[in-house]
Formats: C-alpha cells, structure tokens, sequence
C-alpha cells in the first residue's frame, strides 16, 4: 500500500496552533513535506487604527498586539515616542519599568513553559506554569488593576509608583518561583520521552536563523549572543548585572533551557531593581496634548519573545502620521518551514510551540 | 429456591449486573481521573455535581444524550454509526468472562460471580479487545476527514504491535497456570501461595505497559493525540457516539485492570495468604479485594497520565519492536525452560 502525498490543515481551529493560526501541511504518511502558513485570521488593522489616534491613546492598543506580554509592547511603543519627542525619562521611573517589564518576561516564559510541555502531552506542566504566572498577574493587579492587558507603562514615566509594600510582595513571589520551577524540571529535564521530542528536532544553525531574523530565545538558543539589553541597553538595562544564556544547537530542548534559564535571570534583575531603586519622580512632565515636530524613529527592545521594534513616523500634530511595528512573533513564524521540513507531523506542534509566538503580534 | 429464581430471575439479574458494573466503574474511573489529576495539578476538578462532584461523569453523559448527533455529508454512513457499537459492545461483552469473586454459598445454590466460565476465557477477553481495534478503524475511516484517519491509522499500528507483547506475557502466565480458565487461574494462585505477578515480575511489567499502550492511554496516547491530531479517530463523533467511544475507553481500562489483577495479583485473593498474624484480612469479600485492586490500577493509569509526556510515534514502535517484544520472548522462553525443567 502506498502512501499518497496528502495536504493537511492545521488550524484556525487547531488546539496547538495557539490562536487562529493555519499551517497548510503537506505530509507523506507522517513525515512533513512542506509548510505553508496563513495568517491574518485576528487581523484588526491596528497600524492603520494608530494613525487615527493620539500618541497617548495608542499605548493601551499595543496591549492587545502580544497579549501574553502586553508591557513589553507598551514599553517597546513609548521608548519610541520618548525617542521622537526627546522626552528625558527620570531614573525612578526607568527602574519601575525594569521591575515591570522583567515580571512579564517571567510571566510570558512561565506560560510559554506551560503551553510548550501542555503541546508535548505534559499536561500537568501546563498547570504548574500557570499557577506561576498568577502570582506574577497578581502583583500586576495590585500595580495597576488589570492581569492581562495591563497600560502598565505611560509615556514618559509609569503611572504608579512602586511603594515598599509591593516591593516587598515582587520579593516574595520572586522566592517563590525558582521553586515551583524546580518541580517543572523534575518533571522535564531529564525525562526520557520530553528529551525524545526536543533534542535535535527543529534544528536551525545560527547562520540560518541570522539569515531568517530570527531573535529572541530562539535565536539565542542556535548559540548567537544577541540581547538589546545587553547590546543596546535602553531603560537603564546597562545599570545591572545580568548574564544572556546561550544554547548550542538550536533545537527545541535549548530553546527549553535557554528560557529556564532566562526566568532565572529576569529575577536576578528584578532583585538588583528593587535593590537599588532610586529616589525621585516616577514620570517626567510631558504636556496633556503631546505634538511632535515632524521626525522619524525607529527603536527596538528585547521583548520576551524577541526583538520588538517600533517605526514612528510624526509630522507636528498630536498623532502619528504611520506607525510600523516589527514584532518577533511574526518574523520568527517564517522560519518554521525550515525547522518542519522532514520532521515528523507529532513535531510540527512541538516546534511552533518553541517558537512562542502570539497571533495578536503576528496579524496586529 | 425454586427454579424460577435459579433459572430466570438469577441470570438475569446477572447480566444487567454485567453492564451496570463496569458502567458504574467507568463513572467512578472519569470522575477519580478529573479529581486525582486536578488535585495533583493544583486545581479543584469538579465538585459542583453531588458530593464531591460524583455526578459529575453521569451529568455529562445524560448531557451528551440530549446533543445533536452530527454525521458529516461525506461520511459512510454505515461504518459511521456501526463503529461506536462496535467498541462499546466488545468492551461490555469481555466482562462476561471475568470473575469477580469467590462463588457465594445460599443453601443448596452456588451464585457465581461471572456469567461464564469458560476454559479458554482469557483468549476470548484478548479476541474481544482486539475487535474493539476494528470499531476504532472503521470510525475513523467513514468519518472520511483527514485527522480521524491519521487517528485510526495510528491506533491500528499502535494496538497491532502492543497485542504481540501482550500475548506472549499472557502465555507465560497461562503456562505456569497451565490453564487460560481465569477462574482456574486465581485458584492456581491460591494454592501456590504466590501470586504470578511476583513470580514473573518481567511478564507483569511488559504487560502492563503493553496494557497501557493498547488502551490508548497517556503516554501512548497518540491515536488521540489532542494537541496533534485534535481528537483523533474520534474527531468528528459527537453526542452519544462520542459517549460511547469515550465510555469504551473507561471500560477498556476497567477490564484491562481487571485482567492484570487476576492474571498476577491473585484476583480476590486477600494479601500475605501465608501470614498467620494477618488471617483476618480473609474476613474481608474477596470482592471487595478485588475492586482495592482494580482500583490502584486505575489510579496508576491517572498517575502515569498526569506525569508523563507523549511519546512520538518512531519512539514508540521502537519502543515496543526492539524492547518490549525480545523482552517478551526471552522472558517466555526463560519461563518455559523454568517450567519443563521443573
């Protein structure tokens, strides 16, 4: 019996497409030939919309591009208009943002562990990632009312100030993460059939995911050192010490590791924050209507899921003329062929899995 | 008694108790599996519906009843609604041959705890699972849809490769027993003061794992697979067709945990027969041994599920082509040798 070459469509309803992806598969028996994805399912116009609005009034927009790290967007959009706008963000306020956006970089890698491993039939991983989280949105709730799109981040400062109370709950839930953590690994780390399904599948070799752009801990995982933290700082990110773990061959188990790891480290910097914080304001004086004289920007930051850049293009009225982002999620997608191709079917999830994308980022 | 009773009323009684019993042990198992794996997930479960949620599998079920009943245009509509009887029926039947107990004593009338005996009813429970396998096939293959039929395609292989583990533990245990009468099998136990699954604990392990594997059960639950395959051979059933092939499942675990306990742990026998001090553990029904028995099996299959990730499917042919089936041969020929020598 011979097997025909058979076109299979995965998503926009699919459980591991997370979101409303469609990957089109051609597979032979179970091994894929070929990739194809479709995007544009949860496409909402948002650069178009942001035309339409004010520079303030976008902020709470970018929420909804990755929703699952909606702080890093607000983050990634007013470190761009700062940039246009020349506005001098005090020290204090830098700091809170540290503190914020590196919480939901741990927020956004514990769900991703959970989604990943919840992909791979680790079920109860799914669980245990998720009860991380929480009490990383609960300190967001306390912060600022909202868990999951949060405004968390205003331009020119933050809208709250970081009181000692809170500092001392950050603390508290930064204790208890590395060990719910360790019970993930227990799980994991050294298990047989989840080391059967991530080493070696979905390889990419740095050159191929230079050349692809991928970034983030998918880039990172290949070997290449590439952090906006640590090689463009902004936001103060020159000001701690932190490390940038490195993979070695790229495939979905480093791409695992180098996450674990970063979770680690986003807790080493939100302890050096706290530690250090400093006195003063937690926002700079920025005028109710903001105008900018005509100018264009372009700013990148490390979001979790990789490098996020927004284009703003001002032409002196309170709104901006174009806005374009660059999100991770989006471009780490195209290089899934290239990780797919000759894979088995089972490892089409586990891969998109490891890529940690958004469909939010992805269609905007 | 008159022969009304005997004849009539008494064999009756027992085949509804054949169908209620592993239904009623299917909704104590989906209920067991929600609650033990939340608890070890940090969750509640539900526990909305009776006490602690007990009702919660039955109010499901009656809630599936009331669905619409889907069938896709281009299913075959024959395959289609024949396959879930087909499941369900092949699990439902095999309980017929699995004895539950001691035969109880009422005056001059001996009830036994089966509906039949039969001197070769482990091959007959082992045929009759394997026809649950064409259900799964046919369902999959009339849904006419691209994600069911990977599913059946991948059960087939999956059920097929782990029934050849399967049987040649089977046989280790019908050899020493030198019997495949399950009654004659437990009373075998009895009087060797062993049970089998300490005598062979290689043939019980292999088993079990082949056991696991054939029920589709995590992490050999890949026929299913939700994240890949959606819902696999199943995809496309809803309201009561689903209920059966999700039912038959429940039931398929039940009697697969029926049979590891009467094949190696001595069925309704009590623990430590030889130990004087612990004689009065024999006071408690060996029924009641029984379903403790049966019970930690079926915790063992939501402890598994709820630790476990999924095997791939190259690891998992390997898994049983190069590991399990020289295990299972080189341990019947040890047990063979062990047996002629002595």
């Amino acid at each position: 019996m011979a097997f025909k070459e058979i076109n299979l469509n995965m998503g926009p309803q699919h459980p591991s497409t997370h979101g409303v992806l469609r990957l089109k598969l051609a597979v032979d028996n179970e091994v894929v030939l070929s990739v194809e994805s479709i995007i544009g399912y949860l496409h909402r116009g948002m650069e178009k919309l942001w035309e339409n609005l004010t520079y303030t009034q976008v902020v709470p927009l970018t929420d909804r591009l990755d929703y699952l790290a909606s702080l890093s967007n607000n983050l990634g959009y007013v470190l761009a208009v700062e940039k246009l706008a020349g506005i001098e963000v005090p020290r204090r306020a830098r700091y809170i943002r540290v503190v914020l956006a590196e919480l939901q970089r741990l927020a956004s890698h514990l769900a991703w562990l959970g989604f990943q491993a919840n992909d791979i039939g680790a079920m109860s991983v799914l669980l245990y990632g998720f009860e991380a989280r929480e009490t990383i949105l609960d300190v967001f709730e306390e912060y600022c009312g909202a868990r999951l799109t949060i405004h968390g981040i205003r331009i020119g400062g933050v809208p709250h100030d970081l009181d000692a109370a809170l500092a001392a709950r950050i603390r508290k839930v930064l204790d208890g993460i590395p060990r719910r953590l360790a019970d993930i690994r227990a799980l994991l780390d050294d298990n047989r059939i989840w080391k059967q399904r991530t080493v070696g599948v979905g390889r990419i070799a740095a050159d191929d995911a230079i050349a692809y752009g991928l970034t983030g801990p998918c880039l990172r995982a290949c070997g290449a050192a590439w952090d906006m933290r640590k090689d463009v700082p902004y936001s103060s990110y020159d000001e701690f010490d932190f490390d940038v773990p490195l993979g070695r061959n790229g495939d979905v188990y480093d791409r695992y590791l180098v996450r674990l790891e970063e979770i680690c480290q986003s807790i080493r910097i939100v302890r050096q924050a706290l530690d250090g914080l400093p006195e003063g304001e937690t926002s700079a004086k920025v005028p109710r209507v903001l105008k900018v004289a005509p100018a264009e920007v372009f700013h990148t930051i490390e979001a979790p899921k990789g490098i996020l850049g927004f284009y703003i293009r001002s032409n002196g009225t309170d709104k901006p003329e174009r806005v374009k982002m660059k999100s991770p999620s989006f471009i780490n997608l195209q290089s899934v062929e290239h990780m797919c191709k000759g894979n088995l079917f089972s490892d089409v999830v586990g891969i998109l899995g490891s890529l940690d994308i958004v469909l939010g980022e992805i269609d905007k | 008694m008159t022969p009304f009773v005997a004849d009539v009323l008494i064999p009756v009684g027992k085949i509804v108790a054949v169908i209620l019993y592993p239904m009623i042990m299917v909704v104590v198992m989906i209920w067991l599996e929600r609650r033990v794996v939340a608890l070890m997930q940090g969750r509640l479960g539900p526990n909305r519906v009776g006490f602690q949620g007990v009702l919660q599998p039955v109010a499901d079920a009656v809630k599936l009843f009331f669905k619409e009943d889907i069938m896709q245009r281009q299913a075959d509509a024959f395959l289609f609604n024949i396959s879930p009887v087909l499941v369900m029926f092949s699990s439902l039947l095999a309980f017929c041959f699995v004895p539950l107990g001691e035969p109880i004593r009422i005056g001059t009338y001996t009830l036994t705890l089966w509906i039949a005996e039969s001197p070769v009813g482990l091959l007959i429970i082992l045929g009759l699972s394997s026809i649950s396998v064409f259900g799964v096939i046919f369902g999959g293959w009339a849904s006419n849809s691209k994600y069911p039929l990977m599913g059946a395609l991948r059960s087939v292989v999956q059920v097929l490769s782990y029934e050849i583990p399967t049987g040649l533990t089977v046989l280790t245990v019908a050899f020493v027993a030198r019997s495949m009468d399950l009654v004659e099998i437990v009373r075998r136990q009895e009087a060797s003061g062993t049970w089998y699954g300490f005598l062979m604990p290689v043939s019980f392990i292999v088993f079990w794992i082949s056991a696991v594997a054939e029920t589709n059960r995590a992490p050999f639950d890949l026929p299913e697979a939700e994240s890949e395959l959606v819902a696999g051979y199943h995809t496309e059933y809803s309201g009561m067709k689903f209920a059966f092939f999700y039912m038959a499942e429940y039931a398929h675990m039940v009697l697969v945990s029926s049979l590891v306990v009467i094949l190696f742990f001595g069925g309704w026998l009590p623990p430590f027969p030889s130990v004087k001090a612990l004689a009065f553990l024999h006071a408690v029904p060996g029924f009641v041994w029984y379903l403790v028995k049966i019970m930690f099996f079926l915790y063992l299959y939501v402890w598994i599920r709820a630790t476990l990730p999924r095997y791939r499917f190259d690891a998992l042919i390997r898994l049983v082509w190069k590991w399990l089936i020289p295990l299972a041969l080189v341990n019947f020929l040890v047990v063979a040798l062990v047996r002629v020598l002595r």
